[in-house]
């Protein structure tokens, strides 16, 4: 090592990173994430100051985070883990962390305490929903519409607009999953909020979604990938339909497209890090130096410039700034933006774990019929 | 496939001489050595330099190839992890009727208490639990919620035994009671003989707590308390020792024993069965139980029956799959319904089109042959986006349709992600595999019989139909066999222009091998379509021969 | 081409014509979408149709930034490394073993031939999605998912049926009297493979060793099941734009595929005709 490098990566770990000093670090890692605009706004917040600080390291991406349960699974099978940090949504999170192939980890240990000395542990509150998980951002699951529709009557303003072929004619596009749609075809056929999960448990409440969405079915497109939702309004292949917020932020602010965001009943849902289990030493501290200057206050803060997810700490949500490259405020783009959190749904995880298998089962059937 | 009869100039001695009875002298070969015995050696040393070209391709092909075939096929049907997690609950279980509709008996609860007990600690249990929710809803979460609290199974004696003396809830006492006195950590836990004689409950239960730290956590045993239902079975095993037997026992910490013993008696109790149900109510529901023995032999057709919409009922019959959930039989026959519509479509296009180059003079035939290969030699992903740009709503057809104005703006054809897309694109990738085939059979059929069928006052339609037509029918037969199975099992053009009505079977196989991670019902789709296609392989050898395929 | 007979009376003379007219659609079918994609990909725009501008020959409407986006964008021009990394590996190892093999199987005597073909022919029979779901499960096991080496030894097993059936055509027509002349003139074997044997049957291998090339090069389920990131190959990043980040990138990245496809169509027929001649002179 340089001896610039070592004075500043070692001025950087005595000023953030007292439990990382003097170990046996490894020079490379393998950081699993989604691609697109999400990896490279990881790159921009994380890993490109964190190469600043370490010429040596180097970082590989593999985006294969859409896969990443089975690919463990497999490497676990084969005794030899190729990846050092992997980006997981938090249902994946959960299944990874049961199945032993995700290391649990002390929060407060390994990761750091806000600039106020908040313990990580509070500072990321709830959304730690496994041991094993390092939350980054809330993102959330909403829908948009085409804002250039001529025989619409009036402009859609819930969610419900989906199901209301006769004011909003046009094709829809819907994940092709059972998660969400079941729930906003329950609350669209009027059951409350809170009781959806309980409705939906029951064989009646189940047809009662499905006979909803059959209303819509002919007139939808089934995404499999969230691009394909941006894509396909831009295209004018579909008006209306789900995707991820920051997919339609991007199509709406960075592209220009003539899309509006519709946040009513916006579904939350977690995208962090997972440390896979069993990393030999030498890679394991190179990786918890990582996550512990990827995940600080700072950081989290700094990923919202170039993508519209919240940053999972209660303390970076003051120091969200203005977007990179457009400079606008991005506080009011964040799912979490009190404006537009009027109305959402808390997804399930421990309810979806169960009825995962049967319902998509079923969702697969009714939608090959 | 003739065994390449035709060019063996050497002649065949066993099969020869075996038929004719020896008569004469042996003919001596050069050497000395009679000539049959020297044409045998020759023959073997020339079937073993064949072999010898051939054994490296053959090894590499079973490695590579074969052998990763045979590995899916047997995960179509394994299914040890049911008995390999819950090895004493699957024994308790074989006494069980689940017809009785009773609940197992609290033996079993016990066995699933110390099986389960293991299991969260070495972090498989919810791997079972997703196991078994492919067959029950529910299970995965009852195993994983009863995990959480299983290692508190028991806390009612350990409180008891605790309060009693502070050493049974600490690591080293224990090890030196039940440790066999040669055993150190980090070798794997060996209790000692004489305590298991004495307690043999007590001794299994906390050697699988000491084996499980040391391989799930890589603790010592010597630094972590055991878990409470180790304490269960103390406390069973007192109750039904002899105070007598207790009393003679001289190993390590006996007096911890003795002390036990006298007071055990009036210790407050509570069956397993209530520990199960203050974690979880649903392990009252027989259904759970009856999945468990159902499924707890290591080899399973369970798989196979998903995959053609039956399943196993907890009484273990074969019963037809809940109406709603019913998909692999319509996904079966819509692939077929696919391959064969878009086979049919191939002998529609394919015809006139090796008809006419085989009848062309050479020169124009090659050319023209050129543009059928084309596409042949285009990457697949070309021609499949090609068609995704042709036939999307904002696409070229809709736009040359619109502007010819046979469709009006707002009524745009939908011709992709349905079965339309699917048969369209699939039919242009696949046409060539029928044109090539159909080609070098009409190419050989001698135009002078069409010629001798129209003289003789054939019309033109009967000479085509009864003359030229029937000779060309291997051809047909060639060309539908290689795009059927082709076609069966494509993946990547149904995926991109299919949407949900235009996918096969192999698409569900892909979304259940990296998103459901139901890697059994995988591999038994996988198994069913390998069968089908190698049973058209064969019969397409049989017409055909193998060797004949051309490659243009 | 000439007209029908001049005998033929009317209704065969529609027969005739409307037979060409109806062979020339469905060429139009078989070609046009392959072409169509040509101009398509110098598309000023990012939409997959034909611009007004496109349709009146204005050059606005035309610029090569797709392809500049190919040549200069680090996923693309990374999977087009990968690509040219994996398919000659592939190709190298399926033409050696395979030329090898189909020698031993033209051979007289040679057991279980049968059987032994059926085996190395079997990789172009499975469907791919199951070769893919059997090697993922398999190679994972034995450490080989994810490595280069694992997707190479799968696309060299995938290509061996193609070179197998190329390179024993060749050796069908070979004259065997041609190596036992050798021999009697007193050539050892492996001069006599080299003067001999490989000069006439070269043809077959080397259009062998393009099928085999074009197998691993086009290849996409078993890379994504068997690769990860760093084996990303072209159609692996086709695939994943189509279904995701649709761009026209991906039609300038077609049309070079296109034109190389042609380059290797027309070796490949150069080699036949000239397989052909070599053996239309050997004797036999």
């Amino acid at each position: 090592m340089k001896l610039k490098t070592v004075l500043l990566s070692t001025g950087a770990a005595l000023a953030i990173a007292p439990a990382a000093i003097a170990q046996e670090m490894a020079d490379s890692m393998t950081l699993v994430s989604w691609g697109g605009a999400y990896q490279a706004s990881q790159v921009n917040a994380y890993a490109s100051p964190y190469q600043a600080m370490h010429p040596d390291v180097e970082i590989t991406w593999d985006e294969s985070s859409p896969e990443a349960v089975a690919k463990l699974r497999a490497q676990n099978e084969a005794g030899n883990i190729a990846w050092d940090l992997v980006d997981v949504v938090a249902a994946d999170a959960m299944r990874l962390c049961d199945e032993g192939l995700a290391m649990e980890v002390d929060h407060d240990e390994i990761l750091a305490p806000a600039p106020d000395g908040t313990p990580a542990s509070d500072d990321f509150g709830d959304l730690i929903v496994s041991d094993c998980y390092i939350p980054q951002i809330v993102y959330s699951t909403t829908l948009a519409y085409r804002n250039d529709v001529e025989d619409w009557t009036g402009t859609p303003d819930t969610v419900c607009a989906l199901f209301d072929t006769e004011n909003f004619p046009g094709t829809r596009t819907l994940e092709r999953r059972p998660i969400n749609n079941l729930e906003w075809a329950l609350y669209c056929d009027g059951v409350a909020k809170e009781d959806i999960y309980d409705v939906l448990e029951t064989e009646e409440g189940q047809d009662r979604a499905f006979a909803k969405l059959d209303t819509i079915k002919d007139q939808t497109i089934w995404w499999s990938a969230a691009a394909e939702p941006p894509q396909l309004l831009a295209d004018g292949e579909a008006v209306l339909g789900s995707s991820y917020n920051g997919r339609w932020f991007s199509a709406i602010e960075e592209q220009d497209q003539p899309i509006s965001m519709l946040w009513d009943m916006q579904v939350f849902d977690l995208d962090g890090w997972i440390i896979p289990a069993g990393l030999p030493e030498d890679r394991l501290a190179r990786v918890k130096d990582f996550v512990y200057f990827a995940t600080d206050t700072q950081r989290l803060a700094d990923q919202a410039k170039w993508i519209s997810y919240g940053p999972a700490r209660e303390s970076s949500a003051p120091l969200v700034s203005t977007h990179a490259e457009l400079g606008i405020e991005m506080g009011p783009h964040m799912p979490t933006d009190p404006e537009n959190a009027a109305n959402t749904l808390l997804y399930n995880y421990e309810w979806w774990a169960d009825y995962r298998d049967d319902l998509d089962a079923k969702f697969q059937a009714w939608l090959a019929q | 496939m003739t065994d390449a009869a035709a060019d063996a100039p050497i002649p065949k001695p066993d099969a020869g001489d075996r038929a004719r009875p020896e008569r004469q002298e042996p003919l001596l070969a050069a050497d000395g050595s009679p000539l049959k015995k020297s044409l045998q050696r020759s023959l073997r040393r020339q079937k073993l330099r064949a072999f010898g070209l051939v054994a490296p391709l053959l090894l590499f092909v079973l490695v590579t190839f074969i052998a990763p075939i045979a590995d899916m096929l047997f995960r179509s049907v394994e299914n040890q992890i049911v008995s390999e997690t819950l090895p004493r609950t699957v024994v308790a279980l074989e006494q069980w009727d689940p017809e009785q509709d009773e609940l197992p008996s609290e033996d079993t609860f016990l066995a699933m208490a110390y099986d389960l007990v293991e299991a969260q600690e070495l972090k498989i249990h919810t791997r079972l639990g997703t196991r078994l929710n492919y067959e029950t809803t529910g299970i995965s979460s009852l195993f994983r919620r009863t995990g959480r609290g299983v290692d508190d199974f028991g806390e009612i004696y350990l409180d008891q035994f605790e309060d009693l003396n502070p050493n049974w809830d600490e690591a080293g006492p224990w090890v030196d009671l039940v440790a066999d006195e040669g055993w150190e950590h980090p070798a794997p836990f060996e209790p000692s003989e004489r305590f298991a004689a004495l307690m043999s409950e007590t001794a299994a239960a906390y050697a699988s707590f000491a084996r499980a730290i040391q391989q799930g956590s890589d603790d010592n045993p010597r630094e972590e308390e055991p878990w409470a239902p180790v304490h269960m079975a103390l406390y069973h095993d007192l109750m039904r020792t002899d105070p007598g037997a207790i009393a003679a026992y001289e190993g390590p910490r006996a007096e911890m024993l003795r002390e036990a013993r006298a007071a055990v008696e009036g210790f407050e109790s509570q069956p397993v069965r209530e520990m199960f149900v203050a974690e979880e109510e649903d392990w009252l529901d027989p259904e759970v139980w009856a999945t468990i023995k159902t499924f707890s032999p290591p080899y399973t057709p369970g798989y196979f029956l998903t995959s053609v919409d039956l399943k196993l009922s907890p009484d273990g019959e074969v019963v037809a799959q809940d109406e709603d959930q019913r998909i692999y039989m319509l996904l079966f026959q819509r692939t077929l319904f696919m391959s064969l519509m878009i086979m049919g479509c191939t002998i529609l296009l394919g015809y006139p089109i090796a008809y006419l180059i085989s009848n062309l003079p050479l020169r124009t035939a090659n050319l023209l042959l050129i543009l059928v290969l084309l596409p042949f030699w285009t990457s697949l992903l070309v021609r499949t986006s090609a068609w995704k740009v042709l036939l999307q709503q904002q696409g070229v057809i809709n736009d040359t349709l619109v502007w010819i104005g046979l469709v009006a703006d707002d009524a745009r054809l939908t011709m992709i992600n349905n079965q339309f897309g699917t048969i369209v694109a699939m039919t242009h990738i696949l046409l060539p595999f029928m044109i090539l085939p159909l080609y070098s059979v009409m190419k050989t059929i001698p135009p002078s019989y069409v010629r001798a069928a129209k003289s003789l006052g054939a019309t033109n339609w009967t000479a085509f139909w009864r003359v030229y037509f029937p000779q060309s029918v291997p051809g047909i037969g060639a060309g539908c066999i290689l795009v059927f199975i082709l076609s069966i099992g494509y993946y990547i053009t149904p995926e991109l222009v299919g949407g949900t009505t235009g996918t096969f079977i192999s698409n569900r196989i892909a979304f259940h091998i990296s998103s459901s991670l139901n890697w059994g019902l995988a591999a038994a789709l996988g198994t069913i379509l390998l069968v089908v296609v190698l049973v058209l392989y064969w019969v397409y050898d049989r017409i055909v021969g193998i060797d004949n395929v051309s490659l243009g | 081409m000439s007209g029908p007979p001049i005998y033929a009376t009317t209704p065969q003379r529609i027969w005739y014509y409307g037979f060409r007219v109806l062979c020339g659609v469905i060429f139009f079918f078989l070609i046009a979408p392959i072409l169509i994609i040509i101009p398509l990909s110098f598309n000023a725009e990012n939409f997959f149709t034909f611009t007004p501008e496109m349709l009146r020959f204005d050059p606005e409407g035309y610029s090569l930034k797709h392809y500049r986006d190919f040549f200069t964008n680090p996923d693309w021009q990374q999977a087009l490394w990968n690509s040219v990394r994996i398919a000659p590996a592939a190709t190298l190892l399926a033409v050696t073993l395979g030329t090898l093999a189909a020698i031993g199987l033209s051979q007289p005597h040679v057991p279980y031939r049968r059987a032994i073909m059926a085996i190395l022919i079997s990789p172009m029979i499975v469907p791919l999605i199951i070769s893919a779901a059997g090697m993922y499960f398999f190679y994972s096991r034995i450490g080989l998912q994810g490595t280069y080496v694992g997707v190479v030894l799968a696309h060299a097993a995938l290509g061996i049926p193609f070179v197998i059936i190329t390179v024993t055509a060749t050796l069908v027509g070979f004259d065997r009297s041609l190596t036992r002349a050798s021999a009697s003139l007193g050539a050892d074997p492996v001069t006599t493979f080299f003067k001999v044997q490989m000069p006439l049957i070269l043809p077959g291998v080397i259009s062998g060793g393009l099928f085999a090339f074009i197998t691993s090069f086009d290849e996409v389920v078993v890379v994504i099941f068997v690769g990860s990131a760093n084996q990303q190959t072209l159609p692996w990043q086709m695939f994943t734009g189509l279904r995701e980040q649709i761009s026209p990138t991906i039609l300038a990245v077609a049309t070079i595929l296109v034109a190389i496809s042609i380059l290797l169509l027309m070796t490949v027929e150069l080699l036949r005709r000239r397989s052909e001649r070599l053996r239309g002179m050997s004797p036999g």
